[in-house]
């Protein structure tokens, strides 16, 4: 668990409740801009090391160490872009659209602090093409780091003279460019499609130049840690997790919102501490830990700590099952459990039809594969459309092992990752709500059979 | 006559051009551009949109149709989109979305006669403390119950109305082949 320091510490949401927090006076008035005048005397090889230090993890959800994604960029790179992924749109997930309503010069002084340690020139914000009203509150706090000098304006720091660059991009209505290479795709005018990997953005990212893209959250991190150090982030944090959490709560809670918190606190704590617990006297049925594209998590798995490495391997947590006894493999023998994702945990109770939920979550994947890999394209409509006549009471005996056979040809035989977001959790609401699927299909089995005429097959012929 | 960009949107892609290293880049900015002028993205503006960006209009109308943003039909003048995706979906997001249909006569995915107003169904739209809710424009209409929605609609009604008072004489078709938007310069 975290040290006492991180129980009420805020990083990303300092400024939040604070009268036009949205503005670079403000901003600068509670301390603004430190971090950056402290980054410039600094080699960049130095900021790289201390965000390694730092143990800051992404989190936009596959929590990869940050400073590590940072080394990979060729040192005798010419060009380099920095690319913020602020195109958050996994179902349950709300901090990114808020941190940049209440706090954008916060993000782009962790794109300068980020541009100046990988020698970026030019950097760009991806943001989702329906969030309209961030997009002119981030475009607006860009002018004024215009107008102030901060951007397009020569800095001289320990490695030279720096200047950066920021445009804002805005998407338009496609889950899949969250995908750091469908992204880039989509910022090239192209559409969305994942790239293969390797190579890797790093080497041949944005208009073929090394890139690292950054989720929003993770770059807002990057002030606190240049002006306290990396230790001190990596102290606050939990095991390999620097810094805090923040986690969006959403469904049968009676305080549903977006909270930063220790890294490491309970579900548990954070579902009755934290947000007040279930209304109306029910009972827990099962909690999504970080996006609907995680298996989720049933009432028996929540003292587990909402933190990265504890979601993979704690062993209080089920493997993920293709059928009863046959875990899933994810690789080299590795099982699943969960991933704390993006954050975004949402919590249903026993009044829920865990079935219906699921076949939400499959509609929406079907509708987001982007099309390219027959696995995915193919088998997120399957998943979907048997999924929903399960749902429906329509179902048939063998849909559940259909399911999960068909899930298991999805996961791990995609270019990108939105294929195991449709397969992991399909597979894990079997895993832990099977009965309710059973039930589903004997309750279908039951009203087959009662429309069947009384005398058989061929009495009314 | 091929549609042209106005004045003012040739300055704003003027501005968007320069801020990449090459002009199929700027082509989601340019059609958001072109779709703020037009209302919506028909041939000919694909056709326009293809010069500006040196590309294939080919290229460009598989951009359009990849994303749900860009329409290649004409969209009322205010687009709801009503999220019903989990967390919407726990708390009562479908009862807003068949609450709203039943309220304007249409349903998900269609447009009223008068063109007031476009209803859609959308994916998880990052407001899943406030569920359910829906977008319009840039605002955001959080923690909805069925009396919110007819106070809102209500609301955009009478705006819309105010609004088409003031727009051009000719009206909604004036520009041949094309059509703006009620109120956009034709």
């Amino acid at each position: 668990m975290a040290n006492a320091e991180a129980a009420n510490l805020k990083i990303v949401t300092k400024n939040f409740g604070v009268a036009d927090s949205h503005k670079l006076s403000v901003y600068q008035q509670r301390g603004g801009g430190q971090a950056f005048r402290k980054a410039l005397t600094m080699q960049p090889a130095a900021l790289v090391d201390e965000v390694k230090k730092s143990n800051l993890r992404g989190r936009g959800g596959a929590g990869f160490p940050t400073g590590m994604k940072w080394s990979f960029i060729p040192k005798e790179a010419k060009t380099v872009y920095l690319v913020v992924n602020a195109d958050e749109s996994e179902p349950g997930t709300c901090k990114d659209r808020e941190l940049m309503a209440y706090d954008p010069h916060l993000l782009l002084e962790g794109m300068l602090i980020a541009s100046y340690a990988l020698g970026c020139k030019h950097a760009y914000i991806y943001i989702r093409g329906e969030m309209m009203r961030e997009a002119r509150i981030v475009d607006e706090a860009i002018d004024e780091a215009y107008a102030a000098g901060l951007l397009g304006k020569e800095h001289y720091g320990a490695s030279g003279a720096f200047k950066l660059d920021i445009t804002l991009h805005r998407g338009a209505g496609a889950y899949i460019c969250g995908e750091e290479t469908g992204l880039l795709n989509s910022l090239e005018g192209k559409r969305g499609w994942p790239r293969l990997k390797p190579p890797f953005p790093a080497v041949r990212g944005l208009f073929n130049a090394p890139t690292v893209v950054n989720n929003v959250e993770t770059l807002m991190n990057l002030p606190d840690i240049i002006t306290k150090g990396g230790e001190w982030f990596a102290g606050v944090g939990m095991g390999k997790s620097g810094g805090t959490r923040i986690v969006c709560v959403s469904g049968h809670v009676a305080k549903p919102g977006v909270y930063e918190l220790p890294m490491g606190i309970s579900t548990r704590a954070l579902i009755y501490d934290v947000c007040g617990g279930i209304p109306g006297g029910r009972a827990l049925k099962g909690v999504i830990p970080g996006g609907s594209s995680m298996p989720p998590l049933d009432a028996s798995e929540i003292d587990v700590p909402i933190e990265f490495d504890a979601l993979m391997t704690d062993t209080r947590i089920k493997d993920v099952e293709i059928r009863p006894g046959v875990p899933f493999d994810l690789g080299g023998g590795r099982k699943l459990k969960t991933m704390a994702g993006s954050g975004g945990v949402v919590v249903f109770d026993d009044s829920t039809d865990v079935v219906a939920l699921c076949a939400r979550i499959m509609e929406f994947y079907a509708h987001e594969s982007c099309g390219q890999c027959t696995p995915c394209r193919e088998g997120s409509g399957w998943l979907a459309r048997v999924c929903k006549r399960v749902a429906r009471g329509e179902g048939e005996a063998g849909d559940i092992e259909l399911m999960a056979n068909v899930a298991n040809g999805i996961g791990g035989n995609t270019i990108c990752a939105l294929g195991d977001a449709a397969a992991w959790p399909m597979l894990g609401f079997i895993t832990k709500f099977r009965a309710d699927f059973e039930a589903k299909l004997a309750q279908s089995a039951k009203a087959r059979k009662a429309a069947e005429p009384t005398g058989g097959v061929g009495a009314r012929a | 006559m091929p549609p042209e960009f106005s004045a003012q949107s040739k300055q704003r892609i003027e501005r968007v051009l320069s801020r990449y290293p090459n002009k199929q880049a700027a082509l989601l900015p340019v059609l958001h551009i072109a779709q703020d002028e037009f209302g919506h993205l028909p041939d000919p503006v694909i056709e326009l949109v293809a010069k500006t960006c040196d590309v294939s209009p080919a290229h460009v109308f598989g951009v359009v149709t990849f994303y749900t943003m860009f329409h290649r039909s004409r969209h009322g003048r205010n687009e709801l989109m009503v999220c019903t995706n989990i967390s919407c979906m726990l708390r009562g997001g479908y009862q807003i979305l068949h609450h709203i249909e039943q309220k304007l006569g249409i349903k998900a995915g269609q447009t009223t006669p008068d063109g007031a107003f476009t209803l859609v169904e959308e994916e998880c739209l990052a407001a899943c403390a406030n569920a359910p809710m829906m977008i319009c424009g840039q605002d955001y209409f959080l923690d909805l119950t069925p009396q919110k929605v007819d106070t809102i609609l209500d609301d955009l009604r009478r705006r819309w109305r105010e609004q088409q008072k003031m727009s051009p004489v000719g009206g909604a078709g004036t520009l041949h082949g094309v059509g703006p938007t009620p109120g956009a310069k034709a």
